[in-house]
């Protein structure tokens, strides 16, 4: 496909054998990747349809190492895009054509686990899910479980500020991530936030926290662990209609009850999920709602007798409690495979990233499903209910001519949707390089240049990640020359696809 | 019902009139922490207590947007309609503070080792920066990531960054039962059982140590505090709530009696013996540590600092001297950086957190 770069994006003049014989003077043998065939597994993120070869990859191991690669970049105005596992949703980590690929893979050391303290210390290659597996001899964890845990990378969760199926009781990654070490793009070390609540000075944590790797490279970070809660139960109930299952979330939050998770699928995902694990669930439901409750064992028993209660006041047909072990993990087991369900289901899916406040679901997802119908593909929806962060996947055969196109587009107009009625458009994905236009819509000029300054405030020389997140101006320009208001096509008469 | 009133395009006005003028503005709510951080150098006052109103309040979506001006006492009672509470328990020295204000300062009170912070808490704020412009960050939503986290990084800036004109921030169910228990503890093993009992899943949502006594606060379903509560032992404290009210508030004699300075000193979790004279009074399970003492400053901060953690005097003691632990050079340069980035001219409360930012 064409370059998704703009051409005040690729401004830079890059003597590639000049950076070639600098940086290989900083990293013998393997560390420095410049053929083709070795690049081609960092070309692209989780969002496979973006690709792009940088002009080399690059893979330090010493914290020396990245601030020479860093200082060298600078010095020659070269791009840097930094890397973890490669897990982004949103092109985020897609390697920019006239600069470097910085991936991060060998930091992959966990420097500390401070039971006392309930800290780990850990270097940004780490993976999500080695960090809660180093805890649990201690019977602590990472809170923060995006659905890539087993592979992403906790300096990727910091870049994205990371959320999860517990975020509405245990927060985001920056309700988790205490202190981190940075290299500026000048090559210079400073360590941000403290073990010690509420750090002097500005919020520097908050400024890099899903900065997309725009502000510095991370270089070690240290987290927050919580304990394991002593008990937790799963409810699996199902209702004839999604609008009731939305007046059931709203119920549970308004009887003062925070689930540790609590989540809805629609029919179209139910039926995906049960053919694909089994997770016994009801397939002639209009949706789903999965609620884990969590804590001490008299008030677990109380809770799931209050959500019991309340799940069958808001309608629902039949309600589940999980008996054991095994049923819990299955009960999660079809969520948790939502999306690969869907792959086998349709050559290709597209996954959306919006929140909107929860109130207006009902009526979302009601014009997501004429937005389906005009756009004709398909769209299965999963929903982190509880705190109103939605995943539209939308089906679609990349193999057909102009298909990816129009599931890009109505991609975009739902996230316009979420914006419209009060929400964003990402939620835990990151803006990347696949919604930048969209930021257009969701933030105004003001806002905009605001961002650009914060920008500059840590990298001047706007070598870190350009072309992402936060838009150009002519960006936007260009794409409000184009954009629809209030389903007004400017040109009626042409067809569109 | 709460009094509404928008004042934005006035306040706009103003902050176009001080960059006109070339006049630092000292940004006002309710004026209950104007005593907080270094004197302010500024020619006006920008007064934002009369931009007042709840402007949208959604109980089961757990948020809650006012304008700055609007008194805390205001949005307490608006929330306990609704059987609802702002985690963070913002402190309200004198009945006057202000949400706005109690973002700027980004203070939060007993729960916060528990609940979360002011920071934690806020979801989106409206902003006018140095350059005049009045924009939105952030929004209603629990999770959003679209764009630079600019709520959070205006928070606890002192007014510093940009005038905040109107506030979004997460609400929670107040909880259904709550119980204060006083025990005979020695300060370190204190410390390490309200740990432990918040590991076995007991709702712990304050731990204060004074004089040998350890309070701890349980607060949560009426089941789990009563099982808590069987498990700690201890004796029901006199005051309850309201205790922790007067110490959030520094109500309590510790507080008010004489004139020694009073440091704020946050330490990481476990941290040891300070060693500094001085009388003390630990929240936060050991990790705010009150000290009303005379020792040096230059001797509280390194002390603060070799435990990895750090030193504010919050009242008393010389004005003009640093408030705020200093910075290691290459973040102060990167704070110095960020004011430029969102008040180039420094129109905004002018040394009120470093001097020259």
């Amino acid at each position: 496909m064409a370059s998704v770069y703009r051409k005040e994006d690729l401004s830079f003049t890059v003597d590639r054998d000049r950076l070639i014989r600098e940086l290989g003077a900083i990293l013998p043998g393997e560390g420095l990747l410049v053929d083709d065939e070795a690049m081609r597994p960092f070309e692209c993120d989780g969002l496979a349809a973006y690709r792009q070869l940088p002009l080399v990859v690059a893979l330090p191991e010493t914290l020396e190492q990245v601030q020479d690669i860093l200082r060298t970049c600078h010095d020659l105005s070269v791009p840097v895009v930094a890397r973890g596992a490669g897990t982004s949703l949103s092109a985020g980590a897609l390697p920019h054509p006239q600069g470097i690929l910085l991936s991060l893979a060998k930091f992959n050391r966990i420097l500390d686990v401070d039971n006392a303290r309930r800290i780990a210390r850990v270097q940004p290659g780490v993976r999500n899910l080695a960090i809660s597996e180093a805890a649990a001899p201690y019977g602590l964890y990472y809170a923060p479980d995006p659905s890539s845990q087993i592979t992403c990378t906790i300096g990727g969760n910091v870049a994205e500020n990371a959320g999860g199926v517990h975020c509405l009781k245990y927060g985001l990654t920056i309700h988790n991530v205490l202190a981190a070490t940075m290299v500026t793009m000048e090559g210079e070390v400073v360590h941000l936030g403290s073990e010690a609540p509420d750090a002097p000075g500005y919020d520097l944590m908050a400024a890099i926290t899903g900065s997309e790797g725009m502000l510095g490279v991370l270089v070690e970070i240290t987290v927050k662990l919580l304990p394991q809660p002593p008990a937790r139960d799963v409810l699996l109930a199902s209702f004839p209609e999604v609008e009731a299952a939305g007046r059931a979330v709203a119920g549970i939050i308004a009887a003062g009850i925070i689930p540790g998770g609590l989540e809805m699928m629609d029919n179209a995902a139910i039926r995906a999920a049960e053919d694909f694990v089994h997770a016994g669930y009801p397939t002639e439901a209009a949706a789903i709602l999965i609620c884990e409750l969590d804590g001490n064992d008299d008030e677990l028993a109380d809770q799931v007798g209050r959500v019991r209660e309340l799940f069958r006041e808001y309608g629902a047909d039949e309600i589940l409690v999980a008996r054991d072990a095994d049923e819990k993990a299955r009960f999660w087991a079809g969520r948790k495979a939502a999306f690969p369900a869907v792959g086998r289901i349709s050559p290709d899916y597209y996954c959306i990233d919006g929140t909107i406040p929860r109130n207006r679901l009902a009526e979302v997802l009601a014009r997501m499903a004429e937005l389906s119908e005009t756009y004709q593909q398909r769209v299965v929806n999963v929903f982190h209910a509880g705190d109103g962060n939605l995943h539209p996947l939308v089906l679609y055969d990349g193999n057909n001519p102009g298909e990816f196109e129009r599931t890009e587009e109505l991609g975009g107009k739902i996230l316009e949707l979420c914006v419209e009625v009060g929400g964003t458009v990402t939620g835990e994905h990151g803006v990347g390089m696949e919604k930048i236009n969209q930021m257009c819509v969701q933030f105004e000029q003001g806002a905009l240049d605001q961002f650009r300054a914060l920008k500059a405030a840590f990298d001047p020389a706007g070598l870190l990640n350009p072309g992402k997140a936060i838009p150009t101006l002519n960006r936007c320009a260009e794409f409000g020359a184009m954009h629809v208001h209030k389903g007004q096509l400017p040109h009626p008469d042409i067809p569109r696809f | 019902m709460t009094r509404t009133q928008d004042m934005s395009q006035e306040l706009v006005d103003q902050v176009h009139q001080a960059l006109d003028n070339g006049t630092a503005l000292e940004i006002r709510g309710g004026g209950s922490k104007r005593f907080y951080g270094r004197p302010v150098d500024a020619a006006a006052a920008l007064d934002v207590g009369s931009h007042v109103g709840i402007v949208n309040y959604e109980p089961t979506e757990l948020v809650l947007t006012a304008r700055a001006g609007t008194p805390l006492g205001e949005i307490d009672r608006a929330l306990a309609a609704e059987g609802q509470m702002m985690p963070f328990e913002p402190p309200d020295y004198t009945g006057s503070a202000t949400l706005g204000g109690a973002f700027a300062a980004g203070l939060s009170g007993p729960r916060r080792p528990w609940a979360g912070s002011a920071r934690d808490l806020i979801l989106g704020v409206r902003l006018i920066n140095g350059q005049g412009a009045h924009q939105r960050y952030g929004g209603e939503v629990m999770k959003n990531v679209a764009g630079y986290d600019v709520s959070r990084v205006v928070t606890g800036a002192l007014g510093t960054l940009g005038v905040i004109t109107e506030v979004s921030m997460k609400v929670l169910p107040l909880p259904e039962a709550e119980l204060t228990l006083e025990l005979e503890y020695d300060r370190t093993a204190a410390v390490l059982a309200v740990e432990n009992w918040y590991r076995d899943g007991f709702p712990v949502t304050g731990s204060a140590f004074h004089n040998g006594c350890l309070r701890v606060r349980l607060a949560g379903s009426a089941s789990a505090v009563e099982a808590a509560s069987r498990a700690i032992g201890g004796t029901e404290a006199s005051g309850g709530s309201d205790w922790w009210r007067d110490l959030n508030n520094q109500k309590l004699e510790f507080f008010t009696d004489g004139d020694t300075p009073l440091w704020r000193i946050a330490l990481p979790p476990a941290a040891t013996n300070l060693d500094l004279a001085g009388e003390r009074l630990f929240d936060w399970n050991g990790q705010l540590r009150w000290l009303r003492s005379s020792e040096s400053p230059s001797t509280v901060r390194e002390r603060a600092q070799a435990l990895g953690g750090h030193a504010t005097l919050f009242r008393g003691g010389n004005p003009t001297d640093d408030v705020f632990h200093p910075l290691a050079p290459a973040v102060h340069t990167l704070n110095k950086r960020l004011k430029q980035a969102f008040d180039p001219k420094g129109i905004f409360n002018p040394g009120r957190i470093y001097a020259g930012i």
